[in-house]
């Protein structure tokens, strides 16, 4: 569904990434690991449209979509959920939901979509009417993630659901990642610290180092390789 | 052994005594433009201090100029007569004096605009001084010991090359200093490591503020010397436009380049006399290249190879 | 006693001009983080639309007034665009320096433009609105204050529901927040931010025609001070914020007329710049506002 070939990204005169060629399967989710600043959140920018690449392709459903603005992807079908969340804190829980469906013009599709929203997460219909900037890391993060549902995405890019979550509510958040994954077919690219907990979900792996992928494959290969248990699982 | 600067000042210095002594055969019109070119160079290295320093944007050194260009001619005028000094005392003693009363005070307005608004940042101070431009026109114009709306007149025309010249080499000189030690200095900070940069972030605001004072204060000086060489002074001359007629220069240069700014004060004052003769037009002119210059070139117009730094 | 009301409402009437330009300056501030500095040119624009529509819509009634004004703030809503989308939507991205120049630029262009195309000088405004003094006890209230409050009204009504209702208002208001996350969800931040132009270019637009309609004549530098004003105004209320700006012009209009009834009152136009360091000084955040860190 997905597929980046060759992806060289510069950021002035710091590459990001160098040559980062990986696919992602229609209906997987597929991980992706590394360390702080091997550029994870500059692939998953760069497939946005955020960055634009200075040489390689981003193959959407077998169309390059380098450099088609970010506002546009959104329509394709791809949805981008941000690194640190990025709600919008001065509008409401509900608010922020219907901007996830800015581009849905049809009232009662919204309506639907919010239903479904709220069912998974239902401690977000409790905080319906209050500025989103009151909610917990955790209500935000499912904020989030709802938020980018409400465009009926096919594809998602998850950027660090977890990070600065309390635990329990990580774990909650992996399921809900799990079921709609399984539910709706959606296809996701997830970017993880976390790399245990989110290789346990997926079906399929990429290590990222310095803007290199170092390591691929099934992720229960890679839970059990050495080299990631080393570097990643904390031995 | 001075250093390089020193040797470069003492030069200018000179040459400005020396062209002085034989300025009476010069013909008077480039005299004139000769004296318009080292007071828009002083106002216009005076501002690059402001606004390549501190990344913000002074909007009233206009308004800074009319606050020395009063006080000094206040100073002349009034002391000037009531002290029975000879001609000479007066323009080798009494002028000088004006043109550093003038400075001070327009220094300590300064202080005044730019203590609170370049606390914040974003674009207040723009702004402010904006403000404050009009509110020393207001002032002059309902100052009645300064002649009010109808203006100042009868000021002795002490101006020379050799004043002139004097003070643009020191402003060049000071703003030269200022920008190659501290700001120099306090870049390599920041880089070094983020505790510093934080103790540098206090700092910054000081730094900022002491460029904006010792900025207005040349605009000030160089509002005195303004003043004796056109005997006439009133509110209005101060106003926005002028303002705007030192941005362009500063802009044309290319803001925190000193020799750029310098090149481009002499090039529009040289124009300035041609450029009346379109009268309206001028002003149009100079909006569509504010405008085409950020769009296009917003680094200056004159950018050299050897540039070290591009602030 | 009737001399305070008096002096109330006559700063009231100036205050809601101050409000509607204060608007403009607020939400550009808001989507853009800069100063749109050509705002008050805007405002004179819409003066001269005023006076150039007047005579050929036949003015002088409620309906004629009412369609000059919506023709003045059509206009300038169109101008407000294409400035927006000539000269500052090229620098996208740059420092905050290089735009702020551009409007500076632009700012004198329109001014100078304005002296060639409307002439230097100063030109007597019609009256647009039928024109009458009710007298209540010892106050004089003339229809044209009521017809400011009574359009300021409506309009920061209309604005309020129009940025608090609708899907637009909703995306400006969060492209205000994080721009990036707006297009995320598919925002297109220019539309945006072109709509944002026209809604406070025509606020201002409307502010130009009220304004000529009480001080009635208009010149091509005419936005300068009211501009100035206006800009403390939102800087009073909080930048950014829309009920801080409204309140911010009311306040400045109701202290300005209230000096100029002392004798002061020659200083009445450098007040609105000391109330603004005073802000600087004590309140950078204004009255409603929240101090947010700066994007460098």
């Amino acid at each position: 569904m997905l597929e980046l070939r060759d992806l060289t990204v510069r950021y002035g005169a710091i590459t990001a990434l160098h040559g980062v060629s990986l696919r992602v399967a229609a209906g997987s989710i597929v991980t992706l690991i590394g360390g702080n600043g091997a550029g994870k959140t500059t692939t998953l920018r760069t497939v946005s449209g955020m960055v634009k690449p200075a040489s390689g392709q981003v193959l959407f459903e077998g169309e390059e979509i380098g450099g088609i603005p970010t506002h546009r992807l959104v329509a394709r079908g791809l949805a981008h959920c941000p690194e640190g969340r990025m709600v919008f804190a001065n509008l409401t829980v509900r608010e922020n939901l219907q901007m996830g469906a800015y581009l849905q013009r049809d009232k009662g599709v919204i309506r639907r979509e919010e239903e479904y929203v709220f069912a998974l997460f239902p401690r977000l219909k409790e905080r319906e009417a209050q500025p989103a900037g009151t909610l917990s890391g955790g209500e935000q993060q499912m904020l989030a993630i709802g938020r980018a549902l409400m465009s009926q995405p096919r594809f998602l890019l998850l950027d660090e659901p977890s990070l600065g979550i309390a635990p329990l509510l990580v774990k909650l958040i992996f399921e809900k990642i799990v079921e709609l994954n399984r539910q709706r077919n959606l296809t996701i690219l997830l970017v993880e610290q976390n790399a245990n907990l989110a290789l346990e979900v997926s079906n399929h792996g990429y290590v990222l180092e310095t803007g290199r992928i170092q390591l691929s494959g099934e992720a229960a290969g890679l839970r059990a390789d050495p080299r990631v248990r080393d570097a990643y699982l904390g031995g | 052994m001075l250093p390089r600067s020193q040797i470069w000042l003492l030069a200018v210095l000179g040459a400005a005594a020396v062209m002085s002594a034989v300025s009476g055969r010069l013909n008077p019109y480039w005299l004139d433009v000769a004296m318009g070119v080292g007071i828009n160079i002083i106002l216009a290295v005076s501002l690059n201090l402001i606004n390549g320093f501190t990344g913000q944007f002074s909007l009233g050194h206009a308004g800074f100029m009319a606050v020395g260009a009063y006080t000094s001619a206040m100073v002349t005028t009034v002391l000037g007569s009531r002290l029975g000094l000879s001609p000479v005392l007066l323009r080798w003693g009494l002028f000088p004096v004006s043109l550093v009363a003038g400075g001070l005070l327009a220094g300590l307005a300064g202080l005044a605009v730019g203590a609170p608004s370049l606390r914040l940042k974003g674009d207040y101070l723009a702004i402010v001084t904006l403000g404050f431009g009009e509110i020393i026109k207001v002032i002059l114009q309902n100052l009645n010991a300064v002649g009010g709306a109808r203006g100042l007149s009868g000021i002795p025309s002490y101006t020379n090359l050799f004043w002139t010249f004097t003070v643009a080499a020191v402003t060049v000189y000071v703003v030269w200093g200022l920008l190659n030690s501290t700001y120099g200095r306090g870049f390599l900070a920041v880089a070094d490591d983020e505790v510093a940069a934080e103790a540098m972030g206090l700092n910054t605001t000081r730094y900022k503020i002491n460029a904006f004072v010792v900025g207005s204060f040349f605009a000030g000086a160089a509002g005195g010397l303004y003043a004796h060489l056109k005997g006439y002074i009133s509110p209005t001359g101060f106003d926005f436009n002028k303002s705007i007629e030192i941005v362009v220069m500063v802009i044309l240069g290319g803001m925190g380049r000193h020799l750029g700014v310098i090149v481009a004060a002499i090039l529009l004052t040289v124009v300035q006399e041609p450029l009346r003769k379109l009268g309206d037009w001028r002003m149009i002119l100079y909006a569509l290249l504010l405008i085409g210059l950020m769009l296009t070139r917003p680094q200056g117009l004159f950018v050299w190879p050897l540039k070290r730094r591009n602030a | 006693m009737t001399e305070l009301l008096q002096q109330l409402l006559n700063g009231l009437s100036l205050g809601a001009i101050y409000a509607l330009i204060a608007l403009g300056y607020t939400m550009v501030y808001g989507v853009l983080r800069f100063i749109n500095f050509a705002h008050s040119d805007v405002f004179m624009v819409g003066a001269y639309l005023g006076f150039y529509l007047a005579p050929r819509v036949g003015s002088g009634t409620i309906l004629g007034g009412m369609l000059v004004l919506s023709g003045a703030m059509a206009g300038c809503a169109v101008l407000g665009v294409l400035i927006e989308k000539l000269a500052y939507r090229p620098l996208r991205n740059r420092s905050t320096l290089t735009v702020l120049i551009t409007a500076i630029g632009v700012s004198l262009l329109l001014q100078n433009l304005g002296q060639k195309i409307f002439g230097a000088n100063p030109k007597p405004f019609p009256a647009i609105f039928p024109v009458t003094q009710l007298h209540f006890g010892g106050l004089t209230v003339s229809s044209n204050q009521i017809i400011v409050l009574l359009v300021t009204l409506v309009l920061l009504g209309t604005l309020h529901w129009v940025v608090n209702h609708t899907r637009m208002g909703t995306a400006m208001r969060a492209l205000s927040f994080n721009a990036t996350a707006a297009s995320l969800v598919g925002i297109n931040n220019d539309r945006v931010i072109s709509f944002t132009f026209a809604l406070g270019s025509a606020l201002a637009g409307a502010g130009g025609i009220l304004y000529a309609m009480n001080y009635p004549s208009i010149d091509p530098l005419m936005g300068t001070l009211p501009g100035l004003k206006a800009f403390v105004a939102a800087v009073l209320g909080g930048i950014g914020n829309l009920p801080g700006a409204a309140l911010g012009g009311m306040l400045i209009g109701l202290v300005e007329t209230m000096v100029s009834g002392t004798r002061a009152s020659t200083f009445r136009d450098a007040i609105a710049f000391a109330i603004l360091i005073l802000i600087l000084l004590f309140r950078p955040a204004g009255l409603l506002g929240r101090l947010r860190v700066e994007k460098v």
